[in-house]
């Protein structure tokens, strides 16, 4: 005899990166259904960016997701930079190329630390903050913020690079790429992170593809789908770099992805610092840009985000429509959850990198 | 407490006798001025606990989240002054904001502080939650938690670095020793 009954996670879990709800109906300890609730960070973005200029959206779309936000601020100012219909100086392509990728590594940082907890090794936290910090100071060196970074203009960078700021990048990729197998020993050579990740969540390629999951995440599932090789900005072209796909589509095949992303990322800064051409960051851009409509996608650190941008000739935009990746993949996380046990919620929801700043937005 | 009711001992059950107990002793003990001399001796004694064991609550809600994150991490390592989240709010002292409150996030927030226990401090952490912020004029986000719950200590930035966070502790420490409130036989 089994009798089903409905278990609350949220607002306020400790499970939940940010605030949204989620419901399971367990049947015993197993999963028979679940139902994530969102809004609990609804602020009205799209609309309240329609009462602000240009430049004004700027650090609005910085706090979308606070994770990377780097990535946002940027989808943004290309979006933008289409409906104004202008070029970016190389040199500003190059720094920005760079500091996706830097905002990549620290994002994926901050996941691995926030699954550590999770799945209850406190050290796993304290070792990728530590690392995390390190592309922190690089942006502060930067442009002075250690999150929020405002950086990125509708035509360029803000500012150029600091003096001797490639040699501090070499210095931090020197020391941070060895410490990744680190990283990786802390969560492998442990047997609970594995017992809690392995054949969990499992999702194969069809559904994930149907399901509209993105990023790491359907990479993992064995579909080889990144939007800086098949639908390439910035100098993403020019670039030589792999895109890292798994076949197992679990839990663990997630954390692999993202370990093995951070590698590349490496890689990538490494070229860019090398290839860096001299030139201008910023060219100069009018107040108002002509009537059109401009999308802009990115492969951001949690999938595909996407910016549709309609102007009507003024300062200010008509409409901004976000697409967030993660709140595609959170509408899908029912399929991963379902037939597993109540105690790998974590684990799963965890694994997927929840940011509900744009999942809500 | 009526202290006529007190030959019907008899007939009480235990739990309203040891109420009834209670109730006289505490009402002595305030009638004659021995709880506000007890408290008077007591009170750094309870101050010094609690300012050293600030246990905020678990409860990241936005950007100001990972400042809190990176706060406990090594470099800054709150835990040195006694910051240890507890995710549950029975078990904490302080509820820490760091994030827009929606609308429909406000009464569940309200219920969270009206949960925790009696000595509680709020700290609100970030713009988004001392004045609304970046947020100013969209629909959904309470301009400022103060206009439902108390706050005792602001804490300015977008984002506050870690240190301003710590900073703010250390400011709620302070207001905690000069407070200097004995509980002798308070709830």
């Amino acid at each position: 005899m089994s009798e089903e009954m409905w278990i609350n996670m949220g607002p306020q879990h400790p499970m939940t990166h940010g605030l949204w709800n989620l419901r399971v109906r367990v049947d015993g300890e197993t999963m028979t259904a679940a139902e994530p609730i969102v809004g609990y960070l609804h602020r009205g973005w799209e609309k309240m960016v329609e009462n602000r200029t240009y430049p004004q959206i700027i650090p609005l779309a910085d706090r979308l997701c606070y994770g990377s936000s780097f990535t946002w601020s940027h989808l943004y100012c290309l979006a933008a930079e289409r409906v104004f219909n202008i070029e970016v100086p190389e040199r500003a392509q190059y720094i920005r190329t760079a500091c996706i990728e830097m905002q990549r590594i620290s994002s994926h940082l901050m996941w691995l630390a926030a699954v550590g907890t999770d799945l209850g090794s406190y050290t796993i936290l304290l070792y990728g903050m530590r690392e995390r910090e390190l592309f922190l100071d690089l942006m502060v060196e930067l442009c002075g913020a250690r999150m929020t970074y405002n950086y990125v203009r509708i035509g360029g960078v803000r500012n150029d690079t600091p003096p001797d700021f490639e040699r501090n990048v070499t210095r931090v990729l020197d020391t941070f790429e060895p410490r990744i197998r680190d990283l990786e020993a802390l969560c492998d050579e442990c047997e609970t992170f594995r017992m809690r990740t392995i054949d969990i969540g499992k999702i194969n390629a069809a559904d994930a593809m149907n399901l509209g999951l993105t990023g790491p995440s359907m990479r993992a599932s064995g579909i080889d789908l990144d939007l800086r090789r098949h639908d390439p900005y910035e100098i993403y072209d020019e670039l030589d770099f792999d895109v890292c796909t798994h076949t197992d589509g679990d839990c663990y095949a997630r954390y692999r992805v993202r370990m093995d992303e951070m590698r590349e990322s490496v890689k990538i800064i490494r070229q860019c610092l090398e290839k860096m051409p001299k030139g201008p960051t910023r060219v100069k851009v009018p107040r108002c840009p002509p009537k059109g409509t401009a999308v802009a996608r990115v492969e951001d650190p949690r999938g595909e985000s996407l910016m549709y941008m309609v102007s009507d000739g003024t300062d200010k935009p008509y409409r901004l429509k976000v697409r967030s990746p993660n709140y595609v993949n959170l509408s899908a996380s029912p399929a991963m959850l379902l037939g597993n046990k109540i105690s790998d919620v974590p684990a799963i929801m965890g694994v997927l990198d929840m940011c509900i700043g744009e999942t809500d937005r | 407490m009526d202290i006529d009711l007190s030959y019907q001992a008899m007939t009480m059950t235990a739990k309203q006798f040891g109420e009834m107990t209670q109730n006289f002793i505490r009402e002595t003990a305030v009638a004659t001025g021995a709880k506000k001399a007890i408290d008077k001796l007591t009170a750094p004694i309870w101050s010094w606990g609690q300012r050293n064991a600030i246990y905020p609550l678990h409860f990241g809600i936005a950007c100001c989240a990972l400042e809190m994150a990176a706060a406990s991490a090594p470099r800054w390592d709150a835990e040195r002054l006694g910051l240890i989240y507890r995710s549950s709010p029975r078990q904490s002292d302080v509820l820490l904001l760091n994030g827009w409150i929606s609308a429909k996030m406000r009464p569940t927030l309200r219920r969270l502080y009206e949960q925790m226990p009696a000595p509680k401090w709020v700290v609100a952490m970030g713009e988004c939650s001392v004045s609304g912020g970046p947020w100013y004029d969209a629909y959904n986000v309470i301009q400022g938690v103060d206009t439902f719950i108390p706050v005792d200590i602001y804490i300015p930035g977008c984002p506050p670095r870690p240190d301003a966070m710590i900073d703010g502790f250390l400011k709620l420490n302070r207001k905690i020793t000069a407070e200097n409130r004995g509980r002798f036989l308070d709830d």
